[in-house]
């Protein structure tokens, strides 16, 4: 049979019999954290469409809290009810994985959207226009910068609520991210997540050619990586078969076993294998912003709503080296000698280039987007190590650098002049002197970056380079503590700025936050330092939450 | 009885206490507190030392443990005395000598403001000094060791307004702590070699060790002795200390605390013994200082540094018997008690001109003060004759056994020591003699109108009288059938050496040379006026005068080749080390620079980066399976 005939009789015959496509079996209550999530953003929507606008704000902000909060709920029962280890299994179809790193992972994307969802609300901190409390969003996200159009949504007040709805969104699309289990899946989730943040990073009330700029960059860049991820899983199927990474996973160890006619010159054919996994490994490579994935970074970061930008930073992280251990972990560990030399470049690339060049940026945003390059490498680190203890040390690493990286931003967001935020750091000059406990606060939360004892990066990082040097990778670690060393430097240089040099006469004022983005930096403090003072108990859950399922 | 031993440490150590830190209150009482607790510590040595010789010689030491001091572990650290005859002589030296330098004091510092200070110091000194001879373990006596090292820092910067002191305070302490390290490496060394610093297991096991170890235990004890005893080349600073009241000198840089490294030595015989290296490193040592000091003290002018000269000297015969092993060990002890006396008698007959005349201490303004002040010239003449070894009084019989002991070393070796001892009691002999012509005799070099030499008072002659007994009766005493070697045998062990001269001619020729001392010195100081000023004098003459040029030494080689060295080191640090991280830095942040390029800011040039990191990346791995 030829494989047009084959194809053909793939359409007749499902044409021919719809009676027997079996119905699809959902485990609604294991996917209960997502579907919440969704369903508040669809409930979202609506409030927008329907409620009027000046009750939509609280409306959207309740919705979003208590949707999360559920959610996270939602996950700690599942966890409490074995289903991070005895009960773990495949749902959906086999689309999405119940395990312990899928519901670690989970439960660190909702708190941490929780917070992030915090900052978004925050609306004491930009001077109210015309009488009306803003916060960092535009007035309207469609009219022109610049123009009357907005001019006249300034005036009346107006915020763009719906950037609720659409986090939610992309939370909904970051849950499934890490849980999927085929290709497929995986590609969707990363287009639910990524849409929506695309959205996000337009809507910055301040500087908004910037941030449309970043928004179009992140796009368009963004939807090239997807391009590549496609691709490689079109190779892969056209590998295995099928899409599936417990079915990829097994043509890999033990070849095909039934040769599909339509594929049957490239199934087994290993070319195909190779080229489609790295391809797929390159999209998550950029959605983590690896080197030479990166160059995104800086620009997004920089011109996205601070929010977004601590929410990007964090969740979208999380969600994307959790597709990245699954994807290594449970589909290609039968090739790890065929990545892991790879990785290991990526890894070294990936700290180095974050930490030297990070040396030479002037705005604080930037820096702290050079700062989560770096720190990408760290993790991909303990990625590579292709051992229990390197999952459950990635685990812990995504969770402890998430809340401090929420923190830091947070932090920016409230520092501000004239001009709105004042990211320049030459601006940042003295602030110790001016705002103690603020600069206090960023000095831990750099120092925690900076991977000092007693601070939660301290924790995380030694446990990630432990697990690389127990894997034998110890020349990994060497180049680890060595970039490690040259970030040191950044991050000590701005506390230095803040407390050992004279303030400037004209320099930015620190904003009183509203208890929202209080809570969030609070937040930030307390698991940083919980993190690294006791980090006993969260090591453990780590630890026991480090078995995929296959 | 035992319990008595803790006693002897604490009457003084509460003194210092009550009077250091009793404020304003204790000032016109403080010197008889001070005084009487000194007393008090005595009057146990007394009862002690009766005790003890009620005893048989083999079971006199007496042993009190107070307290585990540091007990971790292995290490074990415990406050614990032993009283033996040897810390016995000591603890009577030490009390008895200090209680008579206390009762000076009271008289000496009368006009002091900070006289309660001043005894609450000498109280210290003392606690710390009995503390180092009663220990039991090298611990606890490099706890007293440190003790009279801050005393004698304390007490020669006593008055602190003069700058001299002040420095000298400085040098003192300075030069003794490279003797510390010595003691703290030695203490070290001996507890990785035996397990513990205690006296009676280390000296027990010393048969059983590598004679390495014990050489450099042994050596690091003498680098300990040479910075406490002001032998060469830690003898710097003793000279200088002059410059504390003159009870101090008398007390701790003449009687007492310079004698530690003697202790030291004696103590840890058995370690010297079974280290010939080190015990010829300690005769050698004491051989130079004796000479060295007495060489010194020819040349010097003030009175007080004339006596310090002959310290170092003396210290130097002590330490060089010492190294003889048991054919020395007892006479170094005797000499030392003897010189306990007549030292400390002749110096407080300083102090007693020295206050007659208004704190003049050129002996070249002093002159015929023999008929002014009677008690200090006889007692300090009589001080004058034991030094120099008449016949008949106590240093005569201490110095011409250590002579004895020297030529029985043995060989040329024997000779070597015996002819540096006899040169050295030559010199001895002749300063002495300059010092007592330059004084009591010749004709009045002073302006009457200015200066009213006067007797001083009792408190004052009392105690010089007193050691004046000492100094002329107490070597005759100890050698009434070897009574002093008899006592100490049981602790430092006795050996007669084998003389190649017989006792007699090395006393005939003691006598010679002293005689000869004494008329060199006559002819040039007795016979002749003495000049006000100074004459320039050979070049010996002048090298002597600045102390044989120790300190040009020390200046050139350790002051100067430190600075050398810290110079290099900076420049090391600044070119190499900081050079390194400059560097490092500079490139990282060039390297920076470079690779920021590469973010243009144009999403074209970003996908076409992506784009080849696609096909490395793709690239690479297909590499991987090829390879």
């Amino acid at each position: 049979m030829s494989s047009v005939a084959s194809v053909h009789s793939l359409w007749t015959v499902a044409a021919d019999m719809p009676g027997r496509i079996p119905a699809p079996h959902i485990e609604y209550a294991q996917l209960a954290p997502t579907l919440i999530v969704l369903g508040a953003a669809v409930v979202g929507v609506l409030i927008e469409a329907f409620l009027p606008r000046r009750s939509r704000y609280y409306a959207q902000l309740l919705l979003s809290v208590v949707a999360l909060a559920a959610a996270f709920a939602a996950v700690i029962g599942l966890a409490a009810g074995g289903f991070g280890s005895a009960k773990a299994h495949i749902a959906a179809m086999g689309a999405i994985a119940v395990d312990g790193p899928a519901l670690f992972l989970q439960g660190t994307i909702l708190l941490v959207s929780l917070i992030a969802v915090f900052t978004f609300a925050e609306r004491r901190l930009d001077p109210a226009a015309h009488g009306n409390r803003v916060d960092s969003f535009a007035a309207q996200a469609a009219a022109v910068p610049g123009g009357k159009a907005e001019q006249a949504a300034v005036k009346a007040g107006f915020t763009t609520t719906e950037v609720f709805p659409i986090v939610l969104f992309a939370i909904g699309g970051m849950l499934v991210f890490p849980a999927a289990n085929d290709l497929l899946t995986l590609f969707i989730a990363l287009e639910v997540f990524s849409l929506p943040l695309y959205i996000l990073c337009a809507l910055a009330r301040r500087q908004r050619l910037l941030s449309q700029e970043s928004a179009v960059k992140y796009f368009l860049l963004g939807a090239f990586s997807s391009a590549f991820l496609l691709f490689g899983v079109a190779l892969l199927y056209g590998y295995a078969g099928t899409v599936t990474y417990s079915g990829i996973a097994e043509v890999i160890s033990d070849g095909a076993k039934q040769i599909d006619p339509a594929l049957a010159g490239t199934m087994g054919n290993d070319v195909l294998l190779l080229i489609g996994s790295a391809l797929v490994v390159m999209g998550l490579l950029f959605k983590v912003g690896a080197v030479p994935f990166h160059m995104w970074t800086p620009d997004v970061y920089q011109g996205a709503p601070t929010p977004v930008t601590g929410f990007m930073a964090a969740a979208t992280k999380v969600a994307a080296f959790g597709a990245l251990l699954r994807l290594l972990y449970v589909v290609l560990p039968g090739l790890r000698w065929d990545w892991r030399p790879v990785m290991w470049g990526v890894a070294i690339l990936t700290m180095l280039g974050g930490a030297i060049v990070a040396i030479t940026q002037t705005d604080i945003k930037r820096m702290l987007a050079y700062s989560s390059i770096a720190h990408a490498g760290f993790i991909l680190a303990g990625v590579i190590a292709t051992s229990e203890n390197g999952i459950s040390s990635v685990l812990f690493y995504l969770g402890a650098y998430s809340f401090v990286t929420l923190g830091a931003f947070a932090v920016v967001t409230l520092v501000r002049d004239a001009g709105g935020e004042a990211t320049q750091l030459s601006k940042w000059a003295g602030l110790g002197r001016r705002s103690p406990l603020v600069a206090a606060v960023f000095a831990i939360f750099l120092l925690a970056f900076a991977g000092i004892p007693l601070t939660s990066g301290f924790t995380g990082k030694f446990a990630v380079f432990k697990a690389a040097a127990e894997s034998g990778a110890g020349w990994l670690v060497v180049v680890g503590v060595l970039s490690s060393a040259i970030a040191a430097f950044f991050y000590i240089r701005v506390i230095v700025l803040m407390f050992f040099n004279e303030p400037k006469a004209e320099g930015p004022t620190v904003a009183v936050p509203s208890p929202l983005t209080t809570t969030a930096i609070a937040f930030g403090v307390v698991v940083t330092l919980v993190l690294g003072l006791a980090p006993q108990y969260f090591l453990h859950l780590a630890g026991q939450a480090s078995v995929f399922i296959r | 009885m035992e319990n008595l031993i803790a006693l002897l440490v604490a009457a003084p150590l509460v003194g210092a206490a009550l009077l250091l830190c009793g404020g304003k209150r204790l000032d016109r009482a403080g010197h008889w507190i001070g005084t009487l607790l000194a007393v008090a510590s005595f009057a146990v040595a007394a009862v002690l030392f009766a005790d003890m010789l009620g005893k048989a010689a083999g079971h006199r030491a007496l042993h009190q443990h107070l307290f585990s001091w540091i007990p971790v572990g292995g290490f074990r650290a415990d406050v614990a005395f032993q009283l033996d005859q040897l810390s016995m002589t000591f603890v009577l030296l030490i009390t008895g000598v200090g209680s008579l330098i206390h009762i000076y004091s009271i008289g000496y510092m009368e006009h002091d403001e900070r006289r309660r200070r001043f005894f609450g110091y000498l109280n210290l000194f003392l606690a710390a000094m009995l503390l180092l001879v009663l220990a039991d373990n090298y611990l606890l006596l490099y706890v007293g060791w440190e003790g009279v090292g801050l005393a004698s820092y304390l007490l020669i910067g006593f008055w602190q307004h003069k700058p001299s002191a002040a420095t000298a305070a400085k040098k003192a302490f300075l030069v003794n702590r490279v003797g510390d390290i010595g003691l703290s490496i030695a203490i070290m060394v001996m507890f990785t070699t035996f397990g513990t610093f205690a006296f009676g297991p280390v000296l027990a096991a010393t048969g059983d060790t590598g004679e390495g170890r014990l050489t450099a235990i042994g050596l690091m004890l003498l680098l300990a002795a040479c910075g406490k005893s002001a032998q060469v080349p830690l003898q710097s600073w003793l000279g200088d200390a002059m410059e504390g009241p003159t009870p101090v000198s008398a007390l701790i840089h003449a009687a007492t605390m310079v004698t530690a490294g003697v202790y030291l030595i004696t103590r840890s015989g058995a370690i010297f013994n079974a280290a010939p290296t080190a015990q010829l490193a300690v005769v050698v040592v004491g051989a130079v200082t004796l000479l060295f000091g007495a060489i010194v003290g020819c040349a010097k002018d003030d009175i007080k540094k004339a006596l310090a000269g002959s310290t170092m000297s003396q210290i130097g015969y002590m330490i060089l018997a010492a190294g003889l092993g048991p054919i020395g060990y007892a006479f170094a002890i005797m000499h030392l008690v003897t010189h306990g006396f007549f030292k400390a008698g002749l110096f407080l007959g300083a102090g007693s001109v020295m206050h007659g005349m208004n704190d003049e201490v050129d002996m070249r303004r002093y002159g015929g003060l023999r008929s002014y002040m009677p008690i200090t010239f006889v007692t300090f003449g009589l001080g004058y004759l034991a030094i120099i070894g008449f016949p008949g009084l106590s240093g005569f019989f201490s110095k011409d056994k250590i002579i004895e002991a020297a030529f029985a070393k043995g060989g040329a070796e024997g000779w070597i020591l015996g002819a540096a001892a006899l040169l050295g009691a030559a010199i001895t002999a002749f300063y002495m003699t300059r010092v007592m012509l330059m004084t009591f005799f010749g004709e009045k070099r002073w302006n009457p109108a200015e200066v009213h030499p006067h007797e001083s008072p009792k408190s004052m002659t009392i105690p010089m009288i007193v050691l004046a007994v000492g100094s002329v009766f107490a070597g005759g005493l100890f050698s009434i059938d070897d009574a002093f070697v008899t006592w100490l045998e049981p602790v430092t062990s006795f050996a007669h050496g084998n003389s190649p001269v017989s006792a007699t001619a090395v006393t005939a020729a003691t006598i010679v040379v002293l005689l000869a001392g004494v008329g060199v010195a006559w002819l040039k100081y007795g016979r002749k006026p003495v000049p006000v000023a100074a004459p320039r004098g050979s070049v010996l003459t002048r090298a002597a005068r600045r102390d044989l040029l120790q300190d040009d030494f020390n200046h050139i080689v350790f002051v100067r080749g430190g600075e050398q060295l810290t110079r290099t080191l900076v420049q090391l640090d600044h070119s190499l080390v900081d050079g390194a991280v400059n560097g490092t830095a500079a490139s990282m942040g060039g390297l920076s620079g470079l690779l920021r390029r590469l973010q243009t800011g144009f999403v074209r040039s970003y996908a076409v980066q992506m784009l080849g990191g696609a096909a490395v990346l793709v690239a690479a791995t297909l590499l991987m399976r090829s390879v």
